[in-house]
Order: C-alpha cells, then sequence, then structure tokens
C-alpha cells in the first residue's frame, strides 16, 4: 500500500493542499453540474476536517509534527509545523469551514444568484489561505497565505450587497494591503538581522540582538499589521462594513475564522518568533491589554447603537477579539487559558449567531431587529439557537462564553489587574443589553398579532448546523474540564515558557 | 551637520524606501480617488521590495550564478567570489506576484463601484450611498418602528 | 461527625422538572396533558427531596458531583440542613401554586401558558438548584439561571409596562450576578475553592480587612434577589406578573434564594467568627433595619394589594437577614425559620390577592369595601395569613420573631429590639385596614357570595391551615424547627 503511505505521511500539508486543488476543480465541477459544488465543498471540507483531527491526534500522542516541504531541510526549506496551539486551530477552521459548507447552499442560492460556482470557488482558496497561515512554520510562507486568505475575503464581501459589499470590500482591501505591507516590512527587519525565515530558528536567533531597535521596529510593525487584520479597537474601521455586507454565509466564515486566524498569529509571532520575556519587556503586552480592554468597552457601547443584525455582531466581534487578546496580553497561564478557550468559543458562538441572521435573512428578508417582533412562533429553532449562542455571548453559566470569562476574570485578578476584571463584567452587562431587547422583541411582541403567525423554519440544511453548534456551545459550557487540562493548560505553558507538553 | 549628511548617504536606499513608502501611504489615507488609492498602494508596497532587493546587495557582490560553473575545473576559486543575497529576490518576485493581484483585485472593485454610483470619488459615494439608506440615526430608526406599532 | 452519603437523588431532584419543562412545551398543544406533567413533576421532585430529610435529621449530609466543570471547580450537590430547609418549602409550595396557577391562567384566559409553565418548571429547577448547591460556583449557575428562567414570567403580559418593568429586573438581577461572580472569584483566588463549608471557608481570614469589606459588600450586591434596600425597586415592580408567579417566585423561590444565598455567604463562606471578628455583623444588622422600617412604611402607602404586599415582603426578607447577621443561635434559628414561615404565610396572602382579581376584578385595597361578603373563605385565609405577618399567635409568625427578640435580647442590643417591635406595630397598620375594609365596610353595590373557583380555592385554604399548624405546633419532630436545629448547631458548632 505505498499510495496509502504517501497519504498518511504527507497528511500535514493535504491539509492545504486539498482545500487548494479543490478550489481550483470547483469551476470544473460547476460546469457539469450548477448544483454539483455544493457537495463538492461539503466533500473537500469533511476531508479536511479529518485530517486535521487526524493531525490534531498525532500531535496530542506524539509531540509536535514538522514536516519539511519538497524534502528540504529547514531553515533553508519551508517547514510546515503542527503543534498543540495550531492544531486545535487548525481543527476549528475545518469544523467551522465544513458547518458553513453544509448550510451555505440555500443562503448562497438566494443571496449569490448565479454565481454559486464562484462563491464556492473562492470559498475553499480562502479555506486554503487560513489553514496556510495557521500550520505553516516559515515567516514568508506565512506571508503569501495571508495574502490568499485576503483577497479572497475581498472577493466574498464584493458578491454581498449590491454597492454596498463592493465598497465595503474595497476598504478593506486597503486597510488589508495597509497591514500586509507593514507585516512584510516587518519580515524584512527581521529577516535583514536573523538571515532566516524560519520561525523556530528565528526565536534561537532573536535573544541575542533583542537589544537593537531594528528588532523592535519589527515588533511594532507586526502589532500594527495584525492590530488591523483583527480589527483591535482603533482600527477596526473596515470591520462592520466588511462583515455587514458581505453575503450571510461569508458573513459567518469571515467572522468565525478570519480574525482568530489573525489573532492566532499574533500569538503567534509574539510568542514562538520572540519570546514572551522580550514582548513584555518592551511593554507590548501592556499596551496589547489596554488596547484590548478599550476594544472590549468601545466595541459593546457602539453595538447597542446598532439596528442592523449583523452591524450589531460584527461590533460584538469588536469586543470579543478585545476578550482574547486581553487574555494574552495577561501573559500568565490562567489568562491565556481564557484567552486560547475564548478563540474557540467565539468562533462556535460568533458563526452560530451569523448563521442565525442569514437563516433569519433567507426566509424573512429583515435584519433591522426591530422587525423581529414574533419570529419566535415564526422560527422556534432558529430563535433558539439565537437564544443560547446570544446567553453564551452573554457568559451565562452553563455556556461556552461564561468559561472562557471565568478564565480571563480570573486570570485579570491573578495578574492584580482589577481594572480589566471590571472591565470584563460590564461588558457581559452591556452585552445583556443589545442582546436582550432583540429577546424581547423575538419573543414578547404583540400577543394578538403573534397569534396569526405561522411556523415558517428555515430549511434543513441550515438548521442542522446551526443547531450542532448550539448544541457544542453548551456542551463545552459544562464539559471544558478535559480540554482545559489536557490542552488549554499545558498549551499556555508551553506558550510562556513554562514548560508542559512539547 | 556633517555628521547628519554622512549617515544619509551611507544608508541612503533606507532613506529613499522610507520616503517612498509614506509617499504612498499618504496617498492610500489622504487621496479621494480610489484609483489614487490604488496607485498609492502601489507605491507603498513598491517601496518595500526596493528595500528587500537593496538589502540584498552586497558591495562588490556579484549575480549570485556560481562563477566558472558549468564545467567544474574552476569551482574551487568560487570561495573566493561575493555572491549577493538571492533570497530577498526570491521572496519578492513572490511579493510582487501577490501585489499585481491584489491591484487586479482592487480595480476589479472599482469597475463596480463606478458601474453602480458613477464616479470615482469617495466623498461622491458616501453621499449615493447615504441617499439610498434614509439618514436616520439608529435610534431614530427605532423610533420610528415604535410609532408604527412596533414593541 | 457528619458523614457523608453519596446519592444521586439531589441531582434528580432538580432535574425533574427540568424534564418536565422539556415535556411540557412538547405537550404545549394539549393543556390538560401539558399541565399534568406539572402536577406529575410538582409531587415527584417533592417526593426525592422528602426522601432525603431522614437522613438529614440524623446529622448526615448527601453529596452529588456531577461535573468538574474546570479543573478544582465541580458542579456539585451537598444536601445539609439549611439547603433541605429551602428546598422542601418551594418544592411543597409548588404543589400548590400549579393547582392554583391552572385556575388562575385558565379564568383569565391569559395567552401564551405554555410558555409560562415551561418558565415556571425551570424556575423551580433552579432554585432547588441553589438549595443543594455544594459551592458558590454552583450556585452562581442557578442563580443566573433563575433570573434568566423568571424573566418571561414578569415580561408575561406583554405590555410596554410589563416590558419596562421586566427590564427593570432585570437589569437589577443581572448587576447583581455580576458582582455575585466578582466575588465568586476573589474568594476563589484567594482560598482556591468555593465550596461551602459549616465553620466558613478556609483561608477567609487571611484576606485583608479592606478587601473583607469590599467583598462583603459585593456579596451583598450580589444577592440583591434578596431585595434589601436600596436594591429592593424590582420587586414591586415584578408585580406585574400573574399572581402565582408573584405568589410562588417573589414570596418564595426567588427572594428566598437571595437570602439564601446571602445566609450561605454569611455563615458557610465567611463564616460566625469572620463575620463577628471582622465587625460586619454590626453594621450590617443597623443596615437591614433600616430596610425593615422603611419598607413597612413605604407598604402603608401602597394601594395596590400586591404592591402592598411586595414590600411587606421587602421588609420581611430582612428579618432574615437580620437573623443571620446576629450571629447568635437564637438569632440564626429565628432567621433560617423565618425562610419556611414567612413563605406558608405570605404565599396565603399573594394566592388571596390573586383570588381577589380573577373573582372580584379587584386589586386595588380602596375598591375591596366589603368584599368578605362576597368571598368570605378567601379573606378569612388573608386575615389569618396577616396576622400571622404581624405576630400573633396562633399564627406560625409569632416564633421566629419570638427567636430573633431572643437573638437581639441576648446581645443587649435595645436598639435591634426596638427595631423588631416598632416594625409589628407597622405590620398591623398596614395589614389591618385591609381586613377592616374586606370585613367592616359596606360594599359600594350588593355583592353575593361567588367565591373563585376551587383549584385556587383549596391551595390557599391549605396553606393557610398549615401557617396555624406550624405556630402551634412549631416543635412537631421533623418539622422546620427540627431542621433548623441542625443547621444551627452546624454552623454555631453545636449548642
Amino acid at each position: 500500500m505505498a499510495g496509502f503511505e504517501i497519504i498518511t505521511n504527507n497528511l500535514p500539508v493535504f491539509a492545504v493542499v486539498v482545500p487548494l486543488i479543490a478550489g481550483f476543480l470547483t469551476p470544473i465541477v460547476g460546469w457539469i453540474d450548477r448544483r454539483l459544488p455544493w457537495y463538492w465543498v461539503m466533500l473537500a471540507m469533511f476531508v479536511v476536517l479529518l485530517i486535521t483531527l487526524s493531525n490534531l491526534v498525532t500531535v496530542i500522542n506524539s509531540g509536535t509534527i514538522h514536516y519539511k516541504l519538497g524534502g528540504w531541510d529547514p531553515p533553508f526549506g519551508i517547514e510546515y509545523v503542527i503543534d498543540l496551539l495550531n492544531g486545535f486551530v487548525c481543527l476549528i477552521i475545518a469544523f467551522i469551514g465544513f458547518m458553513v459548507s453544509i448550510y451555505s447552499v440555500e443562503s448562497v442560492k438566494k443571496e449569490v444568484p448565479g454565481k454559486t460556482t464562484q462563491f464556492y470557488s473562492v470559498f475553499l482558496l480562502l479555506i486554503t489561505g487560513l489553514m496556510g497561515m495557521t500550520i505553516t512554520g516559515d515567516i514568508f510562507n506565512f506571508y503569501v497565505f495571508l495574502e490568499i486568505s485576503s483577497l479572497t475575503a475581498y472577493a466574498l464581501i464584493a458578491m454581498g450587497d449590491r454597492g454596498d459589499g463592493v465598497v465595503a470590500s474595497f476598504n478593506y482591501l486597503i486597510m488589508g494591503t495597509v497591514a500586509a505591507s507593514f507585516i512584510l516590512l516587518g519580515i524584512g527587519y527581521l529577516y535583514a538581522v536573523t538571515g532566516t525565515l524560519n520561525m523556530a530558528d528565528m526565536q534561537n536567533l532573536l535573544p541575542s540582538i533583542y537589544e537593537s531597535k531594528v528588532v523592535l521596529a519589527a515588533l511594532a510593525f507586526f502589532m500594527a499589521g495584525f492590530s488591523i487584520k483583527v480589527g483591535l479597537f482603533p482600527l477596526h474601521a473596515w470591520l462592520p462594513d466588511a462583515y455587514t455586507h458581505a453575503p450571510s454565509t461569508a458573513s459567518a466564515l469571515i467572522a468565525g475564522l478570519m480574525t482568530k486566524v489573525g489573532v492566532y498569529a499574533m500569538i503567534r509571532f509574539m510568542f514562538c518568533v520572540f519570546t514572551p520575556a522580550f514582548v513584555i519587556d518592551v511593554n507590548m503586552t501592556e499596551i496589547l491589554t489596554w488596547a484590548a480592554a478599550l476594544a472590549i468597552i468601545v466595541g459593546s457601547v457602539l453595538a447597542i447603537a446598532q439596528s442592523d443584525i449583523k452591524r450589531m455582531l460584527a461590533y460584538s466581534s469588536i469586543s470579543q477579539i478585545g476578550y482574547i487578546l486581553l487574555g494574552f496580553g495577561l501573559v500568565n497561564v490562567i489568562g491565556i487559558t481564557g484567552g486560547l478557550l475564548h478563540i474557540m468559543n467565539h468562533a462556535l458562538m460568533k458563526c452560530a449567531l451569523f448563521l442565525v441572521a442569514g437563516a433569519v435573512f433567507y426566509k424573512t428578508d429583515i435584519r433591522n431587529i426591530y422587525q423581529f417582533q414574533g419570529l419566535g412562533k415564526k422560527m422556534p429553532v432558529t430563535t433558539t439557537v439565537f437564544l443560547i449562542a446570544a446567553l453564551s455571548m452573554i457568559g451565562v453559566p452553563g455556556t461556552v462564553g461564561f468559561t472562557s470569562k471565568w478564565y480571563l476574570a480570573l486570570g485579570s485578578i491573578v495578574a492584580d489587574q482589577w481594572i480589566f476584571v471590571a472591565v470584563i463584567l460590564v461588558s457581559s452587562l452591556l452585552n445583556i443589553v443589545y442582546f436582550w431587547r432583540i429577546f424581547d422583541n423575538i419573543w414578547f411582541g404583540h400577543p394578538h398579532e403573534i397569534e396569526n403567525i405561522k411556523r415558517d423554519e428555515a430549511p434543513l440544511t441550515m438548521l442542522i448546523p446551526m443547531v450542532i453548534l448550539a448544541i457544542l456551545c453548551v456542551y463545552f459550557g459544562f464539559f471544558s474540564g478535559y480540554p482545559i487540562e489536557h490542552i488549554f493548560e499545558p498549551l499556555a505553558k508551553t506558550l510562556l515558557g513554562l514548560g508542559g507538553v512539547p | 551637520m556633517t555628521g547628519i549628511i554622512d549617515v544619509v548617504y551611507a544608508e541612503y536606499n533606507y532613506w529613499i524606501y522610507v520616503t517612498l513608502m509614506m509617499i504612498g501611504f499618504y496617498a492610500m489615507i489622504a487621496k479621494k480617488n480610489l484609483i489614487k488609492k490604488v496607485i498609492g498602494a502601489n507605491i507603498f508596497q513598491t517601496a518595500i521590495f526596493l528595500f528587500y532587493v537593496s538589502l540584498a546587495d552586497i558591495t562588490g557582490g556579484t549575480a549570485p550564478i556560481l562563477v566558472g560553473g558549468h564545467g567544474g575545473e574552476h569551482v574551487e576559486h568560487a570561495a573566493d567570489v561575493i555572491y549577493t543575497n538571492p533570497v530577498p529576490h526570491c521572496l519578492i518576485l513572490t511579493a510582487i506576484v501577490v501585489s499585481v493581484s491584489t491591484t487586479a483585485v482592487a480595480l476589479a472593485l472599482i469597475i463596480r463601484i463606478y458601474n453602480e454610483y458613477g464616479s470615482l470619488d469617495e466623498d461622491v459615494i458616501l453621499a449615493a450611498r447615504k441617499s439610498l439608506q434614509p439618514e436616520f440615526s439608529e435610534y431614530a430608526r427605532q423610533k420610528e418602528v415604535i410609532d408604527d406599532g412596533g414593541i | 461527625m457528619v458523614t457523608e452519603i453519596n446519592s444521586i437523588i439531589p441531582l434528580l431532584a432538580v432535574l425533574v422538572s427540568m424534564l418536565a419543562s422539556v415535556l411540557i412545551l412538547a405537550f404545549g398543544k394539549y393543556p390538560n396533558i401539558r399541565e399534568g406533567w406539572t402536577f406529575v413533576a410538582a409531587f415527584i421532585k417533592f417526593g426525592l427531596v422528602i426522601s432525603m430529610l431522614p437522613l438529614i435529621l440524623k446529622g448526615n449530609v448527601v453529596t452529588y458531583t456531577v461535573v468538574e466543570m474546570f479543573p478544582n471547580l465541580p458542579i456539585a450537590f451537598k444536601v445539609d440542613a439549611f439547603g433541605i430547609l429551602f428546598a422542601i418549602t418551594s418544592s411543597f409550595l409548588w404543589i400548590f401554586v400549579s393547582s392554583y396557577s391552572i385556575g388562575y391562567m385558565r379564568s383569565l384566559k391569559e395567552h401564551a401558558q405554555t410558555r409560562y409553565f415551561f418558565c415556571f418548571a425551570i424556575a423551580l429547577s433552579s432554585a432547588v438548584g441553589i438549595a443543594f448547591s455544594a459551592n458558590l460556583f454552583t450556585l452562581f449557575l442557578f442563580y443566573e439561571l433563575l433570573t434568566i428562567s423568571t424573566y418571561p414570567l414578569v415580561a408575561h403580559i406583554e405590555t410596554p409596562e410589563a416590558i419596562s418593568s421586566g427590564r427593570k429586573y432585570l437589569t437589577y438581577l443581572m448587576i447583581a450576578g455580576v458582582s455575585l461572580l466578582f466575588s465568586i472569584l476573589v474568594v476563589y483566588h484567594y482560598t482556591g475553592t468555593t465550596e461551602f463549608s459549616f465553620a466558613g471557608i478556609a483561608g477567609m481570614d487571611a484576606i485583608p480587612q479592606t478587601t473583607l469589606v469590599i467583598l462583603f459588600v459585593t456579596f451583598m450586591i450580589g444577592c440583591a434577589k434578596a431585595a434589601f434596600m436600596p436594591l429592593h425597586a424590582w420587586l414591586p415592580a415584578a408585580m406585574i406578573a400573574p399572581t402565582p408567579v408573584s405568589a410562588l417566585l417573589h414570596a418564595v423561590a426567588v427572594v428566598k434564594a437571595g437570602v439564601f444565598t446571602a445566609l450561605r455567604v454569611i455563615l458557610y463562606v465567611f463564616g460566625v467568627d469572620l463575620i463577628r471578628d471582622s465587625g460586619i455583623w454590626l453594621y450590617m444588622a443597623y443596615f437591614v433595619s433600616i430596610t425593615i422600617i422603611l419598607a413597612s412604611v413605604y407598604a402603608l402607602m401602597q394601594d395596590n394589594l400586591k404592591k402592598r404586599l411586595a414590600y411587606s415582603t421587602v421588609s420581611q426578607l430582612s428579618y432574615i437577614l437580620l437573623g443571620a447577621v446576629l450571629i447568635t443561635p437564637h438569632g440564626i434559628t429565628g432567621g433560617m425559620l423565618h425562610i419556611p414561615y414567612h413563605a406558608f404565610m405570605k404565599i396565603t396572602l399573594f394566592m388571596c390577592a390573586g383570588a381577589l382579581i380573577v373573582t372580584a376584578r379587584k386589586e386595588n385595597i380602596s375598591e375591596m369595601n366589603g368584599i368578605a361578603r362576597q368571598m368570605p373563605i378567601t379573606m378569612l385565609a388573608f386575615t389569618v395569613g396577616a396576622l400571622g405577618m404581624i405576630g400573633m399567635p396562633p399564627v406560625g409568625g409569632y416564633v421566629t420573631k419570638w427567636f430573633l427578640l431572643l437573638g437581639a435580647a441576648e446581645l443587649h442590643s435595645m436598639i435591634l429590639i426596638a427595631v423588631l417591635l416598632v416594625s409589628a406595630v407597622l405590620n398591623a397598620a398596614y395589614f389591618f385596614p385591609v381586613i377592616y375594609v374586606a370585613f367592616f365596610k359596606k360594599p359600594d353595590h350588593e355583592l353575593k357570595y361567588k367565591e373563585a373557583p376551587l383549584t385556587m380555592l383549596v391551595p390557599l385554604v391549605v396553606t393557610a391551615i398549615i401557617s396555624i399548624v406550624i405556630g402551634i405546633w412549631p416543635d412537631a419532630p421533623g418539622m422546620f424547627l427540627d431542621i433548623v436545629n441542625i443547621a444551627v448547631a452546624n454552623v454555631t458548632g453545636g449548642i
């Protein structure tokens, strides 16, 4: 079974190659029959999900995977490294991608009529870009994948609302180009002083020249670039428009994944290219925590002011990204555990919420939350999913949102930063404000009008992924003890260089 | 004063790239015309390419092609020859491809925008978008729904 | 000395109404089957709770760990005497209120009854969950669930007024939840555990004095469900809910959950010794005294009967808090005992108010001239409840007042004794006019005998009778006083 061995030996790279090739083949598949691309994408995403799952299992069982692309030894060749951190992020990408792909069929048919084939092609390329960013151990290869994911995201957003979508996409493009150029510049600086592009190699070489201003400038460029990419508060302007005007499927995918991978990259650079000690030493983590705290509050407050549900969720994303970065900025084990948890949790909740927004829009053409009256009777399953995901965003115990909130608040206490505890708690109150008015509209409309509303639920292809996400929101709300103990806490310790699993 | 001039002169390539980059950055942010923004982005990126390329240069270095290759009888002299660093060039080839793709996408978007709004001026587009969605503050919109008998 | 018995019964007791809520939802189209499930669940729940009573009376505790949510932070149940006291009270009264609800909701032809019964069942689960929580963490979980599940009940009628009352309710209780979460985090940070302990959590005394005081304050804000002033405003607002909700939830489950949490915090987290040594008890005692007096004065000014009862609840809840912070065994006994006693009396009063709304369509006291001629049984039950509130034998209320007075006397605090006496006078001042108006004033027009439906009448008569029984025979074996004595012995280290 030589063929089989080729596959098993090259599994790490297949996580990138499968969506890439599948993406390029999509037009052909769509040419055969216009209904086929959906099945094709689901198949591809399912394969990717299996691959990432197997990669993660391998990592847990036998440690970090080092894969040499084309057989060239690092630091000269490109190396793909899968450790716990990106193994776990890859799994999230594959899982959310799979869920969204199941969901997409009806929504895409309605919102991007006549362009489904192109949509799915770009969809898979976006997954390729995100996978590549996550999996690569080479800093320049990272840049290339970053641009792949950005370009595809521009394309997806431009397929959205007529006019608005294109303008949003263009604005995102300009901001994204600035961000990517900053990152490219940072890479150039680091290459100039170390002569290598391999992340692990770089981490070994850098400490001897930490006093160099070039290294500091590189760090600054990276942080600025990634801050734009993740939409950290003062640099978030592109995000609400982009999320609002993209097609619903794309919104769910981009909101669930793009910023998460951006955050992952930020962490990777902070902790695995530079060292935690250095990042703390130059006060970068402190700046990060304050920016994150601002983002949490401002994002929530702005979300309250919105009446378009997708725009509201976009602002809420800004605040949630703040949560994640706050956790990492605290640089203690508990805080980082919370940040890691929130990467997963926020992907689950926010994806579910955007899927609900898409399903409601699919059925009713309504995005204004003040017109949601009686929706509870019309779409009971969809609105229940919304309830669970929104309660999770608020951080009600028994949902995933609570677990990360607990860890983040505790991390702030351990770091003796009481103000951040207050920020986290106040923000959960603000979350209540902007989600509860939607609950009120959904379930507490005029009773006599509601009597006449008939049940008219979204199609099954939409319901299944939403329900799965909602169930996971609750499941991990109760049973996150095991993953925390065996994945997140060891991971946090590794990132801080305190030992734990390799 | 000569000190500063010396510093500038000794590393003039960096100064040029920084200047170019700032020009590009300015254009991206301050120009109202979308095409000019894209041009700005191109200048910005090209400046970074220049930085990479000048980084690779070593004084007195030659192109990174093995001197006296082919036959192999002179290879032992190869160690005496200074080569410029080939890696940044390769990297920048990739980056150029990326930059070109970005420009292509941007221009495609601009065509769509022009078809939609009939202008490339940011202010005009903004005004057009506003006129499409009547200018309600979110609060006013909410109030309106309430007056319609909502909530 | 205290043996721990591992048993799944606490979990079942909590889950039973959770399961029932699913069935209620599933059978939403068939009202009779739907309400059948409510009844079945109510009886099973009470059966499960009461089945643990013999073990508790022997001085044991029943424990069950459900799941380790985070490392070292399990969701766990531990049934001790104090917990079962609250659980018995709420699960027993659920049986009556279920019957009462059916009568009330059907008579008024209310909408969204499925939602109503669904949320009610979940709220009851949460209340029993709070009672059985083994640690602050589990308690917080059910505390939040209780807040959320009662919101639809408060906003039930869906008018703008109801929605805004609901928002007020939510605002107060969610801020409380956040404050409680903060306090739990701090406790966990300093002690590494959140598990209740009879002598208070070990390591609490290591917390610096200032932090300790702040912590106590945030804990008390967290217990805003106990409706002490100035965090009481949600309770009168919540009276917009259907009367069975006001009866069970806002006289028993929700507010008692707040008081219960406060007592858990004072006695089982801080511990008697720490509260006494840090001097917190004295400030807290004066603080709640203000509520006792002021709320009674507010009650005097209300014309709406339910609102008057609500303010009376505010005042009575602070009795319980006062008892706990008196720290003496008698004081604590009085405080704890007031939980079931007040529940029985106040639920009777509320059910009478609901019967008046359904049958006579009257909510305001000024409209109730001579109403006793129309509804003599209801008004008699009301009188029983009112006498209990004032503290007149033989209705139950005097027992707890006696213990509270003993506790205050042991401390030689004239002020606290005066507070208790003045409040009794005020209670009389706002209850007697109702009785007077109902029995002795001439009705505006001729009134015919017309009582509320039997599903409503029976429960309120039964609770009225029980209020008298627990007053005549408070020390019956296995009754509330027995349970309270064990609980008090636990926290004070034996009498």
